[in-house]
């Protein structure tokens, strides 16, 4: 703000007096100063709220509130229309999540069913640790096939630890319950899957990459 | 000694003491179940209401949990003023209601059963300011046994602001004495009787004196606006610090009781008691008849209660310095005007509605001269925050 040395513009001023600003307090009017209109006032705005103002408080667990759109909360991974799992391991989710409790093992699709023709890979296990997630939804922002979503299901509860590990039909299963109950339709609606999920035209008989964090 | 005589005066006192002792801690209990559901109210939500039909056994609850709370008492405190302070409190909280008529009682009172404990004292009024003024030992040797320099300091500070606006609170209420010619609270609601039952009260004659008693009444329970010294226990310290558990429930009733207090006696001594239109003034002993007055005075009361606990929700507090200026500049004076244009008016036997007349300039002289007072001191500058 002020400068620290002692010479300056105004030699003499010591540098309290420099960073010390002098001002006048605002001046209380007639009506102020005799208090009892502005108690009033107050008064009659706590009445108002007593008596005409609707309660907010929600009475859980009679009433269940309701959540914002994409509210994040539990995952699931999504189905296309031929009731495929629609993610294909290309492990962006792992790789985007800063808890490290996604685990994917991937593997070729299975060449000899007709209905996984065009697809090259698909998780063979996918497991999401709910209690290490932090519920940041940047898995759900970096899957490119929209594979990956967060539900506004908050009231997730469980009695053991290994019960709070989802592998993948658990997460299935949250999508069919959900989608069946209307509440949280399939946000991400791009259509086709994207690129990442066609069949490449090369050879794709390498190894899936090793996994991350202590299953992989 | 005749024992008979002896027991003819004794009964009536002795339930009428048992229903003190029976209904006050109840009522205490109960009045922070009704604070809780007020506050809510004021700020758009329920209370609580989960533990019995609407709530209503949260007291109940609160009251069997803190029985059973685990008791600390620190090694740094001096124990016997610690433990003594908050029964002090307590003690000249309820000492004080030993003069207070909760029911209505006739200003000749024979025998049988009545509603005061200490029926026809003629100084009631000033027994009772007397003995609520020894609460101020209960804060300030809490504070000081504590052995915490900010528990002594908010208990400095609420002593402070505790006897200065004793001096407002007993200066308002000559004011009613003037005009009832005793200082028997029993002879000053008779005095409030009329025939149409309201046009007597005292609030319509000295509406000031009403104001600055309320006020003063509010500083010394330490309620909002004025409980500075109590929020600081909510920042820092404050005499409640080292306190909890069923101590702490001590000072908490004391403050509840001091509070039902000063209601009956904004009730009894402005509001006229139990004198409404349509209800006959006299004191007889019809069931029926002292049951309706009863209840007229327990609804005042109850609305003085309420009133004040909306009054927490809906005004900032003052700062100290702020509180201290009220009091000695503000309430003070206006007080000491009051009632040298009372005694001026009782003196000569001039009709007495003028007098209402001359509280209202008061007042507004007071505000003209407390405006133009901040305005001149506004002058001078003052370091303000960048």
């Amino acid at each position: 703000m002020s400068t620290e040395e002692k010479v300056s513009t105004t030699p003499g001023k010591t540098r309290k007096e420099k960073t010390v600003q002098w001002g006048a307090e605002p001046k209380i009017g007639f009506v102020e100063a005799l208090y009892l209109p502005a108690i009033a006032g107050g008064i009659a705005t706590a009445l108002k709220h007593a008596f005409f103002k609707k309660r907010s408080t929600v009475q859980y667990p009679e009433q269940k509130p309701e959540m914002p759109p994409n509210y994040r909360g539990v995952h699931r991974l999504n189905r296309d229309e031929e009731g495929r799992v629609k993610c294909v391991a290309c492990y962006m989710c792992q790789t985007a999540c800063p808890a490290n409790c996604i685990e994917i093992i991937a593997a070729p699709a299975p060449q000899d069913d007709p209905k996984w023709q065009n697809r090259d890979k698909y998780p063979a296990t996918f497991t999401i640790d709910e209690l290490r997630c932090i519920y940041c939804g940047m898995c759900e922002e970096a899957c490119p096939v929209d594979a990956i979503e967060l539900t506004s299901i908050y009231d997730l509860t469980g009695m053991s630890r290994q019960e709070m590990i989802f592998d993948k039909e658990k997460l299935l299963s949250v999508f069919d319950e959900t989608t069946k109950g209307g509440l949280d339709p399939v946000r991400t609606n791009r259509g086709l899957l994207g690129p990442a999920s066609e069949k490449s035209s090369e050879s794709t008989d390498s190894p899936p990459p090793p996994g991350r964090g202590k299953h992989g | 000694m005749n024992w008979y005589e002896v027991w003819t005066t004794l009964w009536p006192t002795l339930i009428a003491i048992g229903i003190i002792l029976a209904v006050v801690p109840v009522v205490g209990l109960y009045a922070t179940f009704v604070e809780r559901k007020l506050a809510a109210a004021v700020q758009d939500r329920l209370g609580p209401n989960r533990v019995g039909p609407f709530g209503l056994f949260q007291a109940i609850a609160d009251g069997i949990k803190i029985f059973l709370k685990e008791q600390v008492i620190p090694t740094h405190v001096h124990t016997f003023v610690y433990m003594l302070a908050p029964c002090i409190s307590l003690m000249t909280a309820m000492f004080a209601l030993c003069v207070l008529p909760y029911g209505p009682t006739p200003t000749n009172y024979e025998g049988g059963l009545r509603f005061v404990v200490m029926p026809g004292l003629d100084v009631s009024l000033l027994i009772m300011f007397a003995i609520s003024s020894l609460s101020a030992y209960g804060i300030i040797l809490g504070g000081w046994a504590s052995n915490n320099k900010y528990s002594l300091y908010g208990a400095i500070r609420s002593c402070a602001q505790f006897i200065s606006y004793e001096i407002p609170l007993g200066l308002s209420v000559i004011g009613v004495i003037l005009v009832a010619g005793s200082m028997n609270i029993e002879t000053i609601v008779a005095s409030q009787a009329s025939p149409d039952g309201i046009s007597h009260w005292n609030l319509w004659w000295q509406p000031l004196a009403l104001i600055i008693f309320f006020t003063s009444a509010l500083a010394e329970t330490n309620r909002l606006p004025f409980d500075l010294p109590e929020c600081e226990q909510e920042l820092v310290g404050g005499f409640h610090t080292e306190y909890g558990g069923i101590k702490f429930v001590l000072f908490f009733l004391a403050e509840y009781t001091h509070v039902v207090t000063v209601s009956f006696l904004t009730a009894l001594l402005f509001f006229g008691g139990w004198h409404f239109p349509g209800v006959p003034s006299e004191v007889t002993s019809s069931f029926g008849l002292l049951a309706l007055q009863m209840l007229v005075l327990l609804v005042k009361v109850c609305g003085v209660v309420c009133f004040i606990m909306l009054l927490r929700w809906a005004l900032p507090r003052f700062r100290f310095d702020q509180l201290m200026g009220l009091a000695w500049k503000g309430l003070i004076p206006l007080a000491m005007l009051n009632l040298v244009f009372l005694a001026i008016v009782e003196s000569n036997h001039w009709p007495r509605w003028p007098l209402a007349i001359v509280s209202v300039l008061l007042f507004v002289a007071g505000g003209y001269w407390s405006a133009r007072q901040a305005s001149l001191s506004s002058k001078k500058l003052k370091p303000v925050l960048i």
